[in-house]
């Protein structure tokens, strides 16, 4: 089984990640009842080597690898890559020109 | 304008795009999301509308806690609908369209097949220093998938590649036989991601956690990354993007295969 860490710092990451992604209503979000009710299904066992407790932290851990990289990713998409193209305008300004303007309209 | 329902695409005469690839953003048409409960499985709702996937069939999936999830991604985009943050959603659609028409044999093939160009199995001589990391990091999970699919695979330094025996290749193509259609279009999208079919079953069989896999993917990158400096816009970016589509087939592949039963044991206090 993967080196994983503490079921609960993984439940509270995912958690906070469920937050971002939803906004305001985060807790009454299916997501958010479902990891919760799920955690708690699999808290009280008396095995310390539950299989299916180790499957659902699993499970959680790479749903909060995706939340975390898909917000990652789109910050960094945001940051570097979300600009676009300049306006014309845009261009002659950084030259310190002006494009004409033509009362009429084009042509 | 394309009918609200669909999930994405139009006809290739009115934009002129590929027919199965959707537009990568529009404005967020819908104010709720739920999920309901059909004959064939869990829907999405966007406001009073069901969800379908781009070749015009009703989305539905077999797992409620993957209709969930599906659910979160509509839910959580903000003005606009970026498809390209949607994994999942996406898995689904591949799932559910099968546009690239293959059967259960054809994908297990093409599965199995990257065995043969395997990213752990290639190994440099030069430099020295990335030939160890590579032993060092490689070798042990080789090893472990090798000792749990009771198979030899080996590694090589020539670029042919290492010789599959035919045997290890059965081996595996029985093991994915006992998976359903859906989680197998999950794992081939995950291997080809990855670019390993031996990182792809460790982590499947959670030996190793997806930022691991991507990490030993990525390892000839990570190694240059440390020698000559991280380029955040392009680094930074691919390794967040492998990390999503890593981390959503493995997931799929886990929601798809999994049975919901919970088995209560008894308190012993």
């Amino acid at each position: 089984m993967a080196a994983l860490g503490a079921p609960l710092r993984t439940l509270r990451a995912l958690l906070r990640e469920l937050r971002h992604a939803a906004g305001r209503s985060y807790r009454d979000s299916p997501a958010y009842r479902h990891v919760l009710a799920a955690f708690r299904a699999h808290r009280v066992t008396s095995e310390k080597l539950c299989r299916a407790q180790q499957e659902l932290h699993f499970q959680a851990a790479t749903y909060l690898c995706l939340l975390r990289s898909i917000r990652e990713h789109e910050a960094l998409h945001r940051e570097y890559h979300g600009r676009g193209e300049r306006t014309p305008q845009e261009v002659a300004g950084l030259v310190g020109f002006r494009l004409p303007q033509q009362p009429g309209g084009k042509g | 304008r394309p009918p609200p329902a669909a999930a994405g695409s139009c006809p290739v005469g009115l934009c002129g795009r590929r027919a199965y690839a959707p537009p990568a953003e529009r404005k967020r048409f819908y104010q709720n999301v739920s999920i309901s409960q059909g004959e064939g499985g869990f829907e999405i709702n966007l406001d009073h509308r069901k969800l379908k996937t781009p070749q015009a069939k009703l989305f539905t999936v077999p797992s409620e806690a993957l209709a969930i999830a599906v659910a979160t991604e509509w839910d959580s985009q903000k003005d606009t609908i970026k498809f390209y943050t949607m994994h999942l959603t996406t898995l689904c659609n591949t799932a559910l369209d099968n546009p690239t028409q293959r059967n259960k044999t054809q994908l297990i093939r093409a599965a199995v097949k990257f065995l043969e160009t395997d990213t752990v199995c290639y190994r440099v001589e030069e430099p020295p220093a990335l030939a160890e990391l590579q032993k060092n990091e490689w070798d042990p999970v080789v090893e472990w998938v090798e000792k749990r699919y009771n198979v030899t695979i080996g590694s090589s330094t020539s670029i042919l590649g290492p010789n599959i025996a035919a045997s290890t290749k059965e081996t595996f193509v029985s093991h994915l036989a006992s998976y359903n259609m859906w989680a197998l279009q999950g794992i081939e999208f995950v291997i080809t991601q990855l670019k390993s079919l031996i990182l792809s079953m460790s982590l499947i069989d959670r030996h190793i956690t997806v930022e691991k896999a991507v990490l030993l993917s990525r390892l000839e990158e990570e190694y240059q990354i440390r020698r000559w400096g991280n380029v955040e816009w392009a680094h930074d970016y691919d390794l967040c993007e492998l990390r999503a589509r890593t981390a959503a087939g493995t997931l799929f592949v886990h929601l798809c295969s999994e049975s919901s039963t919970v088995k209560h044991k008894l308190l012993q206090d």
